[in-house]
């Protein structure tokens, strides 16, 4: 009872009761999962990773089969979601920058324009509009009646690209490259360390990286390109269904889409909100200094509103990350979907749960990271005039 | 901190140098006005034309009907309205159906008065206006024949777990920023870990896991339907999410309040109840508002682990071979419902923010 009394074991106490508790309701669990699982024939373990699934990927960047192991296609149900939500943020980026300065603008009308594409695709819920645009574009014309359209085609199979003839590792590669160069420039443009270097020899090294990303682009594609084919292909009507060129399917561009409207009605409040943040003095200082609009625009209000953003943009992103799950609703197949899939086919619930938290954990947090970084890169040290 | 004007401003602002001001201030200026003027005129007359002056409402036409008419064919809504409101509830009691969400829609519209605004008044106006909606949908007394949750759809299904979400979220939510609040550091901690994990994961993951998995790990006589599973993960996700928003607007509160309420000797509960928690919700109503938003909207995430809900029973609605032209009408019907909540809750939270921001002046 004396022990009760003193503050401090009382303390030490309540602690260890409430973590016990939490670990006692953890563990409870798992053993009675384990248990029923167990049941049912299941055993638990890690070895189901080295088996073969058995079923097909609806869309996969790398090449897989019914036969590869779990790990593979759990490996590329990540590169999926990475993929889409690449695509998916960029696209996002791009509305809500429209959207967002088209909130801040002098002009009334881009103003109002702004304003209703924002209250409209703010307030539906993201899966109704996924749900609609994938329901569109299943109702494109047959391949035969195709919509012809700048070289591209238009169907209910997906939308047909005009590409370029050359194999599969060397498009991969070429992604790779071409993420290094931007990741390169970005790096040359922000990092704290070239920031004493003068601009001539900045831009000379950006120019240089963009250079070598370029010839480095047409050596990989030189060496992919098939033989004795022309190199770029036009997609065109063969018996009944469309060949050559890139196929997009509709699971992909629907959800991007979506995703893309949707984000990009947030992101264009929060770039909004950036722009308010900047401070009417600042503004000002730079019509008393002589500025044009755009110097004003580039050299002063876009870089403090972008620091104003960062943050909340972070918080964003990873909420369309978590969008891109929605896959599973249209078939497309990201992390989420091959869990869930794996999961009836193996019955390894708690391992496959396990994997689906570890790699969503692991994607937020590396983003949020990068995002930090960058912040952490571009804020001005010591005060931040705000007002 | 409006938008930025830097222009000058005329003494005598005449209701035409405005308009030039707003719209012609400058060549480019004319070309986006023209531009933006004509992009909504022709989307504008794109949706009119469609919508009202080609399309078809009569509760007869059909397919041939619609097509020739040219436009949206609304006699899909005129068919199929009670399905998608409804879902699969039973045709003569549907009426209960309707009263159950009216009941609903009434808690939610009083909850927005500022004299309900203390913790015991909304909380008796949300548990009153749950039992009448719970009551009426499920039956059993009074007279009612049983409705079991399994046939529950619908508008009725999406505001049942909406509320129920909300219901169970919100104390769970006060409990957790609490916790995290916490001087105790392991319990902080802990707390902070399962807030974090829960908030990184995707809300359908914690769905899909509550619906097909949770059976496995429980033993069998907890939460036997599946519904309140489901139920019990979003409220588990919402809480996640509002604690974090209590949270920032404890951190609003001055320390000094906290520690002159100890210096007067309140017990820790008082403290809590009745000087922290009303000023932090005060700080944090926008960001409150904004969560319940986004709940509404997520609600409709349900429809991946097999519900009949709003979102669901419009597939439905256009599922049959009769209707499966008409999908376009039925998603624009379904989202000017979603629409109709969502922009209501948001403007009601944009009034809350000018209001409060005069306050603080």
């Amino acid at each position: 009872m004396a022990l009760l009394q003193h503050q401090k074991s009382r303390n030490a106490l309540l602690q260890i009761l409430y973590v016990g508790v939490l670990l006692a309701l953890v563990v409870t669990a798992a053993l009675t999962a384990r248990h029923n699982l167990q049941a049912q024939g299941i055993l638990s373990g890690w070895n189901f990773l080295w088996k073969s699934t058995g079923w097909d990927m609806t869309f996969s960047l790398l090449p897989t089969s019914s036969s590869d192991p779990y790990w593979w296609v759990l490996l590329m149900g990540v590169l999926n979601t990475l993929f889409l939500g690449i695509i998916g943020l960029t696209f996002a980026t791009l509305v809500g920058g429209l959207v967002g300065l088209a909130r801040v603008s002098d002009n009334k009308a881009a103003r109002l324009l702004g304003t209703i594409y924002l209250e409209i695709f703010r307030n539906i819920p993201l899966i109704v509009q996924v749900f609609f645009w994938y329901a569109l574009a299943n109702r494109l014309p047959s391949p035969r009646q195709a919509i012809e359209a700048g070289g591209a085609l238009l169907s209910n199979r997906g939308i047909y690209l005009p590409g370029l003839n050359i194999a599969g590792w060397s498009v991969a590669a070429g992604f790779l490259t071409l993420a290094l160069g931007l990741t390169l420039l970005l790096w040359l443009a922000l990092a704290r360390r070239f920031r004493r270097v003068p601009p001539v020899l900045r831009r000379r090294r950006g120019l240089a990286v963009m250079l070598v990303t370029l010839v480095t682009l047409a050596a990989i594609f030189f060496l992919g390109h098939t033989p004795g084919t022309p190199l770029l292909t036009l997609p065109e009507l063969k018996g009944l269904n469309i060949r050559g060129g890139y196929r997009i399917q509709p699971e992909v561009y629907a959800l991007a889409f979506a995703i893309a409207i949707y984000g990009g009605a947030y992101i264009g409040e929060i770039v909004r909100g950036g722009f308010i943040a900047v401070g009417t003095g600042q503004t000002e200082a730079a019509k008393a200094l002589g500025l044009s609009e755009w110097q004003s625009f580039t050299r002063i209000r876009l870089p403090l509103a972008i620091r104003a953003m960062l943050p909340i943009l972070t918080n964003q992103y990873v909420w369309l990350i978590k969008a891109t799950t929605l896959g599973i609703v249209v078939g497309f197949a990201d992390f989420f979907m091959v869990v869930a899939s794996a999961i009836t086919h193996s019955g390894q619930t708690l391992e496959l749960i396990g994997i689906l938290m570890a790699g969503f954990l692991i994607i937020n947090f590396s983003l949020a990271a990068v995002m930090n970084r960058i912040n952490r890169a571009i804020a001005l040290k010591g005060h931040q005039n705000r007002s | 901190m409006t938008a930025i004007d830097t222009g000058p401003v005329p003494l005598r602002a005449t209701p035409l140098g405005r308009i030039r001001k707003d719209y012609f201030s400058s060549p480019l200026s004319t070309a986006v006005s023209l531009l933006c003027f004509g992009l909504l005129l022709w989307i504008g007359w794109v949706l009119l034309d469609w919508g009202v002056l080609r399309a078809t409402f009569s509760a007869e036409a059909r397919q041939a009907e619609c097509r020739a008419a040219g436009g949206a064919c609304w006699s899909v809504i005129a068919n199929r309205w009670r399905l998608i409101l409804f879902g699969l509830y039973p045709y003569e009691e549907q009426w209960r159906s309707a009263l159950a969400c009216i009941a609903v829609i009434a808690t939610m519209v009083l909850s927005c008065i500022p004299f309900l605004w203390t913790g015991k008044r909304i909380a008796s106006v949300w548990a009153l206006g749950f039992a009448t909606f719970y009551l009426l949908m499920k039956g059993g007394l009074l007279g009612l024949p049983l409705v079991r949750e399994e046939q529950w759809g619908g508008l009725a299904l999406t505001l049942f777990i909406f509320t129920a979400t909300a219901i169970i979220g919100m104390p769970l939510a006060i409990a957790f920023a609490l916790l995290r609040n916490s001087t105790l550091p392991w319990i902080a901690r802990t707390t902070g870990a399962v807030i974090d994990a829960v908030r990184s994961l995707p809300l359908i993951s914690i769905l899909f896991t509550c619906a097909i998995v949770l059976p496995f790990v429980l033993p069998d006589f907890v939460l036997q339907e599946k519904l309140y599973r489901v139920i019990a993960g979003s409220a588990l996700f919402f809480a996640a999410y509002q604690a974090e928003i209590i949270r920032g607007g404890m951190q609003g509160v001055a320390k000094g309040q906290d520690e002159a309420a100890m210096s007067l000797g309140i017990p820790y509960r008082h403290r809590v109840a009745r000087i922290l928690l009303p000023q932090a919700f005060r700080n944090a109503l926008p960001a409150t508002i904004n969560q319940f938003v986004i709940t509404f909207m997520e609600t409709s995430l349900v429809v991946v682990v097999g519900f009949f809900e709003l979102l669901s029973s419009a597939n439905a609605a256009f599922g049959t071979s009769e209707w499966t032209f008409a999908f376009v009408e039925v998603y624009v019907f379904v989202a000017f419902l979603y629409f109709i909540f969502v922009f209501g809750l948001s403007r009601y939270g944009a009034f809350l923010e000018r209001r409060m921001a005069t306050g603080q002046r």
